[in-house]
């Protein structure tokens, strides 16, 4: 490690102002920053320092996103061979997702970081680290059969217009990841919907040829549930096997590649919560928003599957537990007074289900409804704001 | 035609098309820019139309504009473009069916386009009608310029048509191309005259705010 440090200070002066590699400054202090945490303290003001300096705080979430992408590689591969009909253990399993997956994660860090990279270039301003944990996000929420030209073009609108326009890390209104999410669904639509999308069938880097076997649908739950005609369908996994609330908590299922298993996804949670990155408020309203409404629901719905699917299922199948875990609580883009987290998370649980019962052109509510709330996070601070300063000026009153 | 055209009467054109230009920095007429810029053929049209309306019912206008009470101006301005707006209408449904059809009620709804009410209230009030046909003019093709602009990449990356032509080849779709569906959305004509916004104040850099 000192070696390391070591030869990073040497190479220093270089990027200086003088140096012969000035004009690179920007991306050396990027990488510079992000291996050891910065020396220099702000000289002005008055500071609350912490030793975790937001680099930092984004490597703890991408730890916490870890189990679910390792559990996301091997349900890809799991699904693939579940379809085509091999059993071929847990390995090669395995090493089929995690080929199928890789060229998602370089292809979305490669478009954002380059254009985090050229536009810190262009304004000569330090490289910002939002895009460590969007550019992580974005291969876990999308279909394992998505072109990967397409999340190139989509990461490159979210970086840009979602975030870039509106002054970089920490000025977006929007959850970068989501945006990329949304841009995909609209102007892609066949290409994240439906039910030949979820399972990679085709073999990757010459590995798991085969074709699917009789019976094969690729159907998510949630799809099926859309599109059921009576109100209380039998869900089935790709082979058209009974499952339940426990392969949805397992996550043995096929969906989006890191949002399938809620288990793996509560471990991030708890990584989360016990280094205190996330808010408990927040994720603990969005479960109880969902739950609340989906019951209300299924005691007085309309007669359609949607209205009827338990409650309990609606936390764990699609992308609910993901949405609640990692994209609710995004410091940037929720409410930041701790009244408004519970407002905030508790709509985004409702607004979910409401999206998935009463519309049933979207199987899935999680990314509209946590959109839809973002638009709303700075509305809810503000009367939490003024209703505190309403409370304490009666006081003086008094 | 140097006489035709003065330099202050060049300057009442061509203003309008870049520097003042009704779109990109007055922000006048959005809805309709949003609402027919799909494809590119319905904005030509579009373009052209609010042109005409816009150029003639400056001419009359400020024909007009010693004997008109300013009590009543408004309403009086109204009759005009509503009775050039009818009979563009009308040409549209007799020689081109399919896009007045297309264009719906845009057309009807030249009425209340902004940029009209601003350039009778601000220009042709006040200036002579042979300046007043040409700032009409000039307002008229900066609104267009800016339509078909936004409706060239709506069209091409939305639909892989322009005018109608397919211009993307077939051979790109085999290789796994796909139309941007939300390019044909309203939201994304937004997005694209930000862009041409963007780039107009990055060449103009009297046109960005401190």
């Amino acid at each position: 490690m000192s070696a390391l440090k070591n030869f990073i200070d040497k190479q220093k002066p270089h990027f200086e102002k003088g140096g012969k590699l000035e004009k690179l400054h920007s991306i050396f202090d990027g990488l510079e920053t992000f291996l050891f945490v910065p020396n220099a303290t702000s000289k002005s003001g008055t500071h609350i320092h912490d030793a975790a300096d937001t680099k930092r705080t984004m490597v703890i979430v991408i730890l916490a996103l870890v189990p679910a992408l390792l559990f996301g590689m091997y349900n890809v591969g799991y699904q693939h061979f579940l379809a085509i009909g091999q059993s071929v253990g847990l390995w090669s399993e395995f090493i089929y997702g995690f080929l199928a997956v890789l060229p998602f994660i370089v292809v979305s860090y490669g478009v954002g970081l380059g254009i985090e990279f050229t536009v810190a270039q262009i304004k000569g301003h330090e490289i910002q680290e939002g895009f460590l944990v969007s550019g992580f996000l974005i291969p876990l929420i999308v279909p394992i059969d998505t072109p990967l030209w397409m999340v190139a073009v989509a990461t490159a609108f979210a970086v840009i217009f979602a975030k870039e326009v509106f002054g970089g890390t920490g000025m977006n209104i929007f959850n970068v990841a989501l945006v990329t999410r949304a841009f995909l669904f609209f102007a892609y639509p066949t290409f994240m919907s439906g039910d030949v999308v979820w399972v990679r069938t085709a073999q990757t880097f010459g590995l798991g040829a085969g074709t699917p076997v009789d019976g094969y649908s690729g159907a998510t739950v949630l799809g099926q549930v859309a599109t059921s005609e009576i109100s209380n369908p039998q869900i089935t996994n790709i082979l058209g096997n009974p499952i339940g609330f426990i392969d949805g908590f397992l996550g043995f299922i096929p969906g989006s590649i890191g949002e399938t298993s809620t288990l793996a996804i509560l471990i991030g949670a708890a990584v989360l919560l016990i280094t205190g990155v996330a808010s408990w408020k927040t994720m603990f309203s969005v479960f109880a928003g969902g739950a609340i409404l989906a019951l209300v629901f299924n005691m007085w719905g309309p007669n359609t599957a949607a209205a009827h699917f338990p409650w309990f299922n609606h936390l764990v199948f699609g992308g609910f537990a993901f949405g609640a875990v990692f994209m609710a609580t995004d410091p940037v883009t929720s409410a930041r007074t701790e009244t408004g987290k519970y407002i905030y998370g508790f709509l985004i649980g409702a607004m979910t289900i409401i999206i998935r019962v009463l519309n049933p052109g979207y199987p899935e509510g999680m990314m509209l409804a946590i959109l839809l709330m973002n638009i709303f996070a700075p509305l809810i601070d503000y009367y939490v704001v003024e209703a505190n300063i309403k409370r304490r000026l009666k006081r003086i009153v008094k | 035609m140097s006489k035709l055209l003065s330099e202050k009467t060049k300057q009442v054109f061509l203003v309008p098309l870049s520097k003042n230009n009704p779109i990109t920095v007055q922000v006048l007429g959005i809805c309709s820019a949003l609402a027919v810029t799909a494809k590119l053929e319905p904005a030509l049209v579009m373009g052209l139309s609010v042109t005409i309306i816009v150029a003639f019912s400056n001419l009359i206008i400020s024909l007009l504009r010693n004997t008109i009470p300013n009590r009543i101006r408004i309403i009086v301005q109204l009759v005009v473009v509503a009775s050039l707006v009818t009979i563009v209408s009308e040409f549209l449904k007799a020689y081109a069916y399919d896009i007045s059809v297309q264009l719906s009620v845009y057309i009807g709804l030249i009425i209340t386009n902004c940029i009209l009410m601003g350039r009778l209230e601000a220009f042709a009030m006040a200036n002579n009608p042979w300046e007043s046909f040409v700032d009409g003019f000039g307002n008229g093709f900066g609104y267009a310029w800016i339509l078909v602009v936004v409706a060239f990449f709506r069209e091409l990356l939305g639909s892989g048509t322009l005018l109608g032509f397919k211009v993307i080849p077939h051979s790109f779709y085999e290789a796994g191309y796909a139309n941007n569906g939300l390019m044909i959305l309203p939201p994304m004509a937004l997005i694209i005259v930000a862009c041409v916004i963007w780039v107009h104040r990055a060449r103009n850099k009297e046109l960005q705010e401190k």
